[in-house]
């Protein structure tokens, strides 16, 4: 059951736009906001408020690669493996991580602490390699910095 | 050497509120164009500088409005920001937007004024965080003093600005796409025409242009069309950003007229190669250009000139490949890059790119086998445009072909020698 909270943040996104199915990208975003992913009751509900079909929902929350549809950890870990990355070495900073958290792309820590997953051009290419966690911006990653940031969320 | 865009950007520091932005003369231009131009005016103004969208493609911005119905009176218009800047390599509309906001939103205001749209977007790329929390920082100052919102200056223009966080996707950068995404749909792009101008958001007509474009315009509107051409090197006007990124000195990004040649902001600029590092090749402007090659260094950088090497301007933040990078495993990356942010819509695209990306993935790791050339040859006219649905794959295959003709003997080594001469 999506929460009072989560439904009026979502009907307040309608009043925006002409209809409310256009806040559907919006309503997926609050509701992952509160519960880190989408869940097959949490489409059922959010159709049912923005008048659209589960299937239309569930079409728009699959589509968007920052929309998860399956449980992720309390930290996402958004590895960037643009080409810049990759020439500056993403992928010795990804073969740390995988061996120090012992997962790999798409995988999530036992303990569900870390989700691990790749984006695309993080847009800081002047000081790659470059990553996200969460909603924070890290650069000129090394090995060793990587492991003090990694350290900072619990 | 003037640098209107980002003389008011100092690294580091936080951008510039309202009442500073204001001392530094930003604004002047709305005040302007609200008080002293007719919406016709500053159209005009605009066709006349020839500003050219610096999104990548190009296109002429006064004449993109001027498509736009100005006799309908009836029913919303609408005006989008295009800040999902996405493209690899690319990094140049995040320095704006970070570095002076309420620049860009002097300039929206401006556009949405030429166009009379009332309601303004920034389509907002998700993974910009720190420029979210800028844009509305300074929206929020911009509304308190009266220059967002109703009765604009008293001119009676009304203005509402919206900023709109997106989910992801590179595709959301095309502009139907873009517009698919903001009625929260799926980002495939749409047919056209009906070009947006006409039919665009929620079905009204609507412009959709860059960041870069519209930081632009109030510089244009206060100093004029013969001061933006005077700051070219070339017979379009104004200056660029350019970057670099890669094995070089001195990554980064200035503010350089356009014409500036390659080789100045790769040597000058970029501190040239790093140590140990020799150039190989560049894709001037973001992954989904044309590569150039050391007999391209004295081309300067403006859009019919790159044009004419072969390649394109696009974005003008450039990536620089060594020669210690492997070039089947750089192109390896681009495209399965393209690859998974493909919409799926049209079957040329969502095919072909996978197919691709599974070939270069045999040559890579020593699977190659010298008829994968021909596959990857025909790839490239097979999603040659007019073949598929928008520009995506188009743009996708252009690293490839040129990269395909400049390091043809690397792909014949890695075939030969059964492995990547690359990995020891």
């Amino acid at each position: 059951m999506l929460s009072e909270e989560e439904k009026k943040e979502i009907l307040k996104e309608t009043t925006q736009y002409p209809y409310p199915s256009a806040a559907c990208i919006d309503a997926l975003k609050i509701v992952q906001h509160y519960r880190g992913w989408i869940s097959d009751d949490a489409v059922k509900e959010i159709a049912l408020i923005l008048n659209m079909s589960n299937e239309e929902v569930d079409g728009v929350a699959t589509f968007y690669s920052r929309i998860y549809r399956k449980p992720v950890g309390r930290n996402v870990i958004l590895l960037c493996d643009g080409v810049s990355c990759m020439i500056m070495g993403y992928e010795s900073i990804l073969e740390h991580i995988s061996k120090k958290l012992d997962i790999s792309f798409g995988q999530t820590t036992p303990d569900n602490r870390y989700t691990l997953l790749p984006i695309s051009c993080l847009g800081d290419c002047d000081h790659a390699p470059a990553m996200m966690i969460n909603n924070d911006h890290y650069n000129k990653l090394t090995m060793d910095r990587v492991d003090e940031i990694l350290e900072k969320y619990k | 050497m003037e640098r209107p865009l980002t003389q008011n950007i100092q690294q580091g520091l936080p951008p510039m509120n309202l009442k500073e932005f204001q001392k530094a003369g930003g604004y002047a231009g709305v005040v302007k164009a609200l008080k002293e131009l007719t919406p016709g005016e500053v159209t005009n103004l605009v066709k006349a500088s020839n500003l050219l969208g610096r999104g990548g493609a190009g296109f002429p911005t006064g004449t993109k409005w001027s498509l736009v119905p100005m006799d309908e009176k009836s029913g919303p218009k609408y005006l989008v920001c295009n800040a999902d800047e996405m493209e690899p390599g690319t990094f140049k509309d995040r320095y704006l937007l970070e570095g002076n906001p309420h620049q860009l939103i002097a300039g929206m205001i401006i556009a949405a004024y030429a166009i009379q749209s009332q309601t303004a977007f920034i389509f907002l790329r998700w993974a910009y965080k720190k420029a979210e929390a800028e844009l509305r920082k300074a929206i929020a100052e911009a509304y308190d003093a009266g220059l967002l919102g109703k009765n604009i200056l008293g001119t009676g223009f009304d203005l509402e600005m919206i900023v709109h966080s997106s989910a992801g996707r590179y595709i959301c950068g095309e502009e139907t796409a873009l517009l698919n995404s903001l009625e929260g749909k799926r980002a495939t792009p749409r047919t056209k025409p009906p070009f947006p101008a006409i039919s665009g958001l929620f079905g009204r007509p609507t412009v959709v242009n860059n960041v870069e474009t519209l930081c632009w315009l109030s510089h244009i509107v206060e100093n004029g069309t013969d001061w933006f051409k005077s700051l070219s090197l070339t017979e379009t006007g104004g200056t660029k950003l350019f970057g670099v990124s890669g094995k070089v000195k001195n990554p980064g990004l200035w503010e350089l007229p356009l014409g500036t040649t390659v080789r100045e902001i790769l040597e000058e600029h970029a501190g040239g190669m790093s140590d140990g590092y020799r150039f190989r090749g560049l894709l001037p402007g973001g992954a989904s250009t044309d590569f150039l090659i050391e007999k391209h260094l004295d081309v300067k950088m403006d859009f019919h000139t790159v044009a004419e090497a072969g390649s394109r301007m696009g974005t003008g933040t450039m990536i620089i490949m060594d020669d210690k990078t492997c070039p089947v495993a750089f192109l390896h990356n681009i495209e399965r890059f393209f690859a998974l942010e493909s919409c799926g819509f049209c079957t040329p695209c969502r095919e072909g790119l996978p197919w691709v990306v599974k070939v270069l993935e045999a040559i890579e790791s020593g699977k190659g086998r010298m008829e994968h050339l021909d596959i990857l040859r025909f790839q490239t006219k097979y999603m040659a445009p007019g073949n598929t649905f928008c520009a995506h794959a188009p743009g996708a295959v252009e690293p490839l072909q040129s990269g395909l003709n400049y390091f043809y003997d690397d792909f014949v080594s890695h075939i030969n020698q059964q492995k990547c001469p690359w990995k020891s």
